[in-house]
C-alpha cells in the first residue's frame, strides 16, 4: 500500500532565491511527522504548496496515489486535507459554533442552499467537534472575542470538519502559553491516532516536537538535511550545527579562556 | 491628416488640467490611502476663486498672480478640511472616507451657488495668450500650447520636489511604509496635512487654468471627478507618472472618440478603464496593494434571526404601513411609495456591501437597468405592467451577471472604482443611444395597469413586492449561502481552505443584489411613469450608499431604516430649503464622524450595553476582541 502523502522533488524559487528545493518525503496514515528548521528555512512555503496555496515550480505531491499539484486549496480540501494556519484564520463575525457549521455545510455540499437557517444546520456534529477540542462550553460565544489559545483550538475543530485523512498544521502552538501548547498537541496526537489521520506539523517548540512526532524532518535553506526518528535527529551533528551554531567562535573563546 | 493633428493638440491641452487634478488625487492616495472624492470640489473652488481674483485685478500680474493666490487659498481650505475632518477618520474603512469626502462635495456645490450664484461665469482671457496660432491652416488657441507645455513642466517639478527635497523623500518613504516613517520620529500629522494641501493645490490649479478655456459652473466638480478617477485608476493609484500618461490617454480617447464613434464616445474611456482593471488591477504604473480594510465584518456581535417579539414588531409595522392609504393623501402616498422603492434598493445594496463585503459605487446601474427593462417591455413590446415588472428586472440581472463577473475579481477601492466605471458605461449608453432610450429626454408614459393605477393601489402593490423582496434578502442572509458569503468576506484564506469558492459565491451575491435593485427600478419606472438616464447615475448610487451607512453597515436590516429616514429627510429638505445639498452633505459628514455604526447599529449598541455590563477591569468584549485581533496579527 502506498503512503498517504508522497512528496517527490518539490521545488519553489522566487526570483533567484530557492525557497524550497528537492524536498521528498512520505507520510503514512496515523503517523505524526514534524517539519522543523530555522526561520526562513522554507517550512511555510512547503506547507502552502501542499495545500495548493502556492504552485510549486517542480515536483509531485500525491495524496493516496493521486496527484494534487495544481489544484486550488478548496479542491485539495475536498480530497480530505485539513489545515490550520500559523496566524489563525477564522470568521470573527460568527459564533464559535457557526464557524464549525460553515465548514460542515461546505463539507456536505450545502453552501449553495438559499433557504433554511444555517445556524440550525449540523448542530450535533458541530457540537461534537467542539467537544473534541474542549470548546463546547464556548459554542455560543462570538468568535471575535476569543483568546488566542481558544482560536487555535477552534481552528483545529474547523480543520477536522471534513473528516480529513491528512492534517496540515503550521505552527499549531505559536503564540500560546506553555501549558496550552502541551495540551493542544496531546489532544491533536490523540485525535490523530484514534482516527488514523496523518499529521504534518511545523513547530519551533522542541518539547512539543520530541514528545509527539513519530518522525522529524529538518529543513534548512530549502533543503531537507536530516530525516529520522526524534532520537536520530537529536543526535545529528548537522542539525546541532544549525540550531546551536558551528561552535567556531564559542569553542575558540573557551579554548583561549582555558589557556589563559 | 491636419485635422487629426489639431484634434490631437486639443486633446493634449485638455490633458493638462486632468493631469494636474489627477496627480493631486494620486499623491494624496499614495501617502494617506484616502480616495478624496472632494477633489473635484477643490478643482471647482479653484476655478471660482480664480475667477473672482482675476476679475478684480486686471493685467498680466493680476491674472497670473490671481491664479496663484486662488490656488493657495483653496489649498488652505483643503488643509483645514484635513485637520478638522480627515484626521478623525484615518482609521475608518475606506468606504467611510469616500462618503465623508462626498459629503463635503455636496456641501461645496451649494456653498458655491450661495457665493457666486447659479449662473455660469465667463472668465477673462489669459494676458499674452489671447490669440491663436495657425497650424496646418487651422487655428489653435495659443493658450492651448501653454497648457500642453505645462503638463511636462509640472511633472518635472513634482519629480524634483519628491527626489530633491527632504520633504519629498519623507513623502516617498511614507508612500511605501507609513508606520516606519512615523516610528522614525517624523510628525505624521503635519506630513499628511502638507501632502493634502499640495494635492488640493494641484486640483485648484487645474481648475484655475480652465477659466480662459471654459465657463465656470457649479456642476464642473462631478464631471471632472469621474474622469479623474478613471485617470488615476488607469495610471495606478499613487503614481504621478501614471497619472500623466493616463491623462493623455484619456484626453486623446475623448478627442478622437467623438470623431470615430460619436455614438459611444463616452463609453470608450470607461471600457479602457475596465480592461485595465481586469488585466492589471493596480493600474499601468501602480503597485499591487495589500489587503484593504473591509467596511463590514468588524463587529464581533454575531447576527441572529429575529426573536418572536421582533417578528411581531415587524408584522405590526407592515400592518401600519398597509393601512396608510386609508388616511393618507395622494401626495403622502406617492412619497411613501418612493420610500418603499428605495427600501428595496438599499436592502439589495446592503446585501452586497454588508453580507458580501463588496462596497459597490455603481449599484444604481442595476436599478436603472431594471427601470429601462420595464420601459422597453412597455414601449417596444406593448407589455402590460404585470409582465414588465416580471421581465424588466431581468435586464438588471443580466447587467449584474456581465459586470459582476469582472468586478468580483477585484476588492476594496478597486472594486468600488470598477463598479463605478460600469455604472458610468450603462449611463453613457442610456444617455447617448437616443434611438432606443430617448437619451436625455428619457422614456415617458410607463403607467401601471388599471387596477394599480390609483396611488392607493400602486402603494399596496409596491408594499407587497418590497416586503417580499426584503424578506427574501433577509432569508438569504441566514441561509447557508449567506453564511458562505460572510465566510468569504471574513477570511478569504480560511474560506478557501474549507472548500468555498470566493469568486463564484461573490458573483452570485452580486447577481442577487443586482436583480433586487432591478425590481426596485422597475417599480420606480411605473411610479414615475418615466425613466431617465439619471436613474443609473452616480447620485443614485451614492444615495444607496448613504442609506446603508445611515441604517448601520454592521446590522442585518439597518438599510430598511436608513432608506426610510434618508429618503424622507431628502424629500422633506427638498421642499423646505434651497440648500438641500448643503444640509445633506453636512448630515453625511456628521454621520461618518459621530455615528459610524448608523442608527440601527447605535441602537443595538445601547441595547447590548444595557443587557451586558462591561467587564470589571473596564475591558468590554470589544476590547477583548481587539486584543485577540492584535495578537493574531503578530
Amino acid at each position: 500500500m502506498s503512503a498517504l502523502l508522497q512528496v517527490e522533488g518539490l521545488a519553489k524559487s522566487y526570483g533567484g532565491v530557492h525557497a524550497v528545493r528537492g524536498v521528498s518525503f512520505a507520510l503514512d496514515a496515523g503517523t505524526i511527522l514534524a517539519l522543523i528548521g530555522p526561520n526562513g528555512a522554507g517550512k511555510s512555503t512547503c506547507f502552502n504548496m501542499l495545500n495548493g496555496q502556492i504552485r510549486p515550480n517542480a515536483g509531485s505531491i500525491k495524496l493516496e496515489g493521486q496527484e494534487i499539484v495544481g489544484l486550488p486549496p478548496r479542491a485539495v480540501w475536498r480530497r480530505g486535507v485539513g489545515r490550520t494556519f500559523q496566524i489563525t484564520a477564522t470568521f470573527p463575525s460568527m459564533t464559535v459554533r457557526e464557524n464549525v457549521q460553515v465548514a460542515l455545510l461546505s463539507f456536505h455540499h450545502k453552501l449553495w442552499a438559499m433557504v433554511g437557517y444555517a445556524g440550525a444546520a449540523h448542530r450535533p456534529e458541530a457540537d461534537r467537534l467542539l467537544a473534541l477540542v474542549g470548546m463546547e462550553a464556548q459554542a455560543e460565544r462570538p468568535c471575535g472575542e476569543l483568546a488566542y489559545g481558544d482560536l487555535k483550538r477552534l481552528e483545529l475543530a474547523i480543520a477536522l470538519a471534513n473528516n480529513p485523512k491528512l492534517l496540515l498544521m503550521d505552527e499549531p502552538t505559536a503564540g500560546m502559553a506553555p501549558k496550552e501548547r502541551v495540551d493542544l498537541m496531546r489532544l491533536t496526537a490523540k485525535i490523530a491516532r484514534e482516527k488514523g489521520i496523518g499529521v504534518l506539523f511545523t513547530e519551533h517548540d522542541m518539547d512539543v516536537v520530541f514528545e509527539h512526532a513519530d518522525a522529524v524532518m529538518v529543513l534548512n535553506r530549502g533543503e531537507l538535511i536530516a530525516t529520522g526518528t526524534p532520537e536520530q535527529v537529536r543526535r545529528d551533528p548537522q542539525v546541532r550545527a544549525i540550531y546551536l551554531g558551528e561552535g567556531l567562535l564559542y569553542d575558540a573563546k573557551h579554548r583561549e579562556g582555558s589557556a589563559a | 491628416m491636419e485635422f487629426l493633428l489639431v484634434q490631437a493638440l486639443s486633446g493634449l491641452a485638455s490633458a493638462a488640467s486632468l493631469f494636474l487634478v489627477a496627480s493631486g488625487l494620486s499623491i494624496i492616495f499614495g501617502v494617506m490611502r484616502i480616495v478624496n472624492f472632494a477633489h473635484g470640489a477643490f478643482y471647482m473652488l479653484g476655478a471660482y476663486v480664480a475667477f473672482t481674483l482675476t476679475d478684480r485685478f486686471a493685467g498680466p500680474l493680476g491674472f497670473w498672480g490671481g491664479i496663484l493666490v486662488a490656488c493657495l487659498v483653496v489649498a488652505a481650505v483643503g488643509a483645514l478640511m484635513e485637520m478638522l475632518l480627515l484626521r478623525r477618520i484615518y482609521h475608518a474603512p475606506e468606504l467611510f472616507q469616500l462618503l465623508a469626502t462626498f459629503g463635503v462635495t455636496l456641501m461645496v456645490e451649494d456653498i458655491v451657488v450661495l457665493i457666486w450664484g447659479a449662473e455660469d461665469l465667463m472668465g477673462p482671457r489669459a494676458p499674452g495668450f489671447t490669440g491663436a496660432v495657425t497650424v496646418f491652416g487651422r487655428l489653435v488657441p495659443s493658450y492651448d500650447f501653454l497648457l500642453i507645455a505645462l503638463g511636462p513642466i509640472v511633472l518635472g517639478l513634482l519629480w524634483l520636489l519628491f527626489h530633491g527635497t527632504r520633504w519629498g523623500v519623507l513623502v516617498r518613504a511614507a508612500t511605501q511604509d507609513r508606520d516606519m516613517v512615523a516610528s522614525l520620529g517624523v510628525n505624521q500629522k503635519w506630513l499628511f496635512t502638507s501632502v493634502f494641501a499640495l494635492g488640493v493645490f494641484l486640483a485648484a490649479l487645474g481648475g484655475a487654468l480652465q477659466i480662459p478655456r471654459t465657463t465656470v459652473s457649479h456642476a464642473m466638480d462631478l464631471s471632472i471627478i469621474v474622469e479623474v478617477f478613471v485617470v488615476v485608476v488607469i495610471g495606478g493609484l499613487g503614481s504621478v507618472t501614471g497619472a500623466f500618461v493616463a491623462a493623455i490617454l484619456v484626453s486623446e480617447l475623448n478627442a478622437f472618440g467623438i470623431l470615430v464613434l460619436p455614438k459611444i464616445s463616452m463609453v470608450m474611456v470607461f471600457l479602457v478603464m475596465a480592461v485595465v482593471l481586469v488585466v492589471r488591477p493596480w493600474g499601468l504604473f501602480g503597485k499591487p496593494e495589500g489587503t484593504p480594510r473591509a467596511a463590514a465584518g468588524l463587529s464581533i456581535r454575531p447576527w441572529r434571526p429575529m426573536s418572536a417579539l421582533e417578528r411581531m414588531g415587524v408584522a405590526v409595522a407592515i400592518l401600519v404601513a398597509a393601512s396608510l392609504p386609508v388616511f393618507a393623501g395622494n401626495y403622502a402616498l406617492s412619497v411613501g411609495t418612493e420610500i418603499l422603492v428605495f427600501v428595496l434598493f438599499a436592502a439589495s445594496l446592503h446585501f452586497l456591501m454588508t453580507v458580501g463585503g463588496l462596497a459597490s459605487f455603481g449599484h444604481a446601474a442595476y436599478f436603472g437597468l431594471g427601470a429601462y427593462g420595464a420601459a422597453f417591455m412597455v414601449k417596444f413590446l406593448g407589455a402590460p405592467m404585470e409582465l414588465a415588472l416580471l421581465v424588466g428586472p431581468l435586464l438588471g440581472l443580466a447587467g449584474a451577471v456581465l459586470f459582476g463577473w469582472f468586478c468580483v475579481r477585484l476588492s476594496g477601492v478597486y472594486f468600488a472604482m470598477l463598479t463605478l466605471a460600469f455604472a458610468q458605461i450603462a449611463w453613457s449608453v442610456a444617455f447617448q443611444w437616443v434611438e432606443v432610450t430617448g437619451g436625455d429626454n428619457g422614456m415617458l408614459g410607463i403607467w401601471p395597469s388599471k387596477w394599480a393605477s390609483s396611488p392607493q393601489g400602486f402603494f399596496w402593490l409596491t408594499l407587497a413586492i418590497v416586503v417580499i423582496g426584503v424578506g427574501v434578502l433577509r432569508m438569504l442572509v441566514f441561509s447557508p449561502f449567506g453564511y458562505g458569503l460572510r465566510a468569504a468576506r471574513d477570511s478569504t484564506l480560511r474560506s478557501e481552505a474549507i472548500g468555498i469558492d470566493r469568486k463564484s459565491t461573490q458573483w452570485a451575491a452580486f447577481i442577487v443584489a443586482g436583480t433586487f435593485a432591478g425590481i426596485a427600478g422597475a417599480l420606480f419606472a411605473f411610479l414615475k411613469g418615466s425613466v431617465f438616464p439619471e436613474n443609473l447615475a452616480i447620485p443614485t448610487s451614492v444615495d444607496g450608499l448613504v442609506m446603508v451607512l445611515l441604517g448601520g453597515i454592521e446590522t442585518v436590516s439597518g438599510a430598511v431604516i436608513g432608506a426610510i429616514v434618508y429618503k424622507a429627510l431628502a424629500i422633506w429638505l427638498m421642499s423646505k430649503t434651497e440648500l438641500s445639498k448643503l444640509v445633506l452633505g453636512g448630515v453625511i459628514v456628521v454621520l461618518v464622524v459621530a455615528f459610524p455604526k448608523g442608527i440601527v447599529g447605535f441602537l443595538e449598541d445601547l441595547r447590548h450595553r444595557r443587557r451586558r455590563p462591561p467587564a470589571p477591569d473596564g475591558a468590554g468584549p470589544e476590547a477583548a476582541g481587539y486584543v485577540a485581533k492584535v495578537e493574531a496579527a503578530e
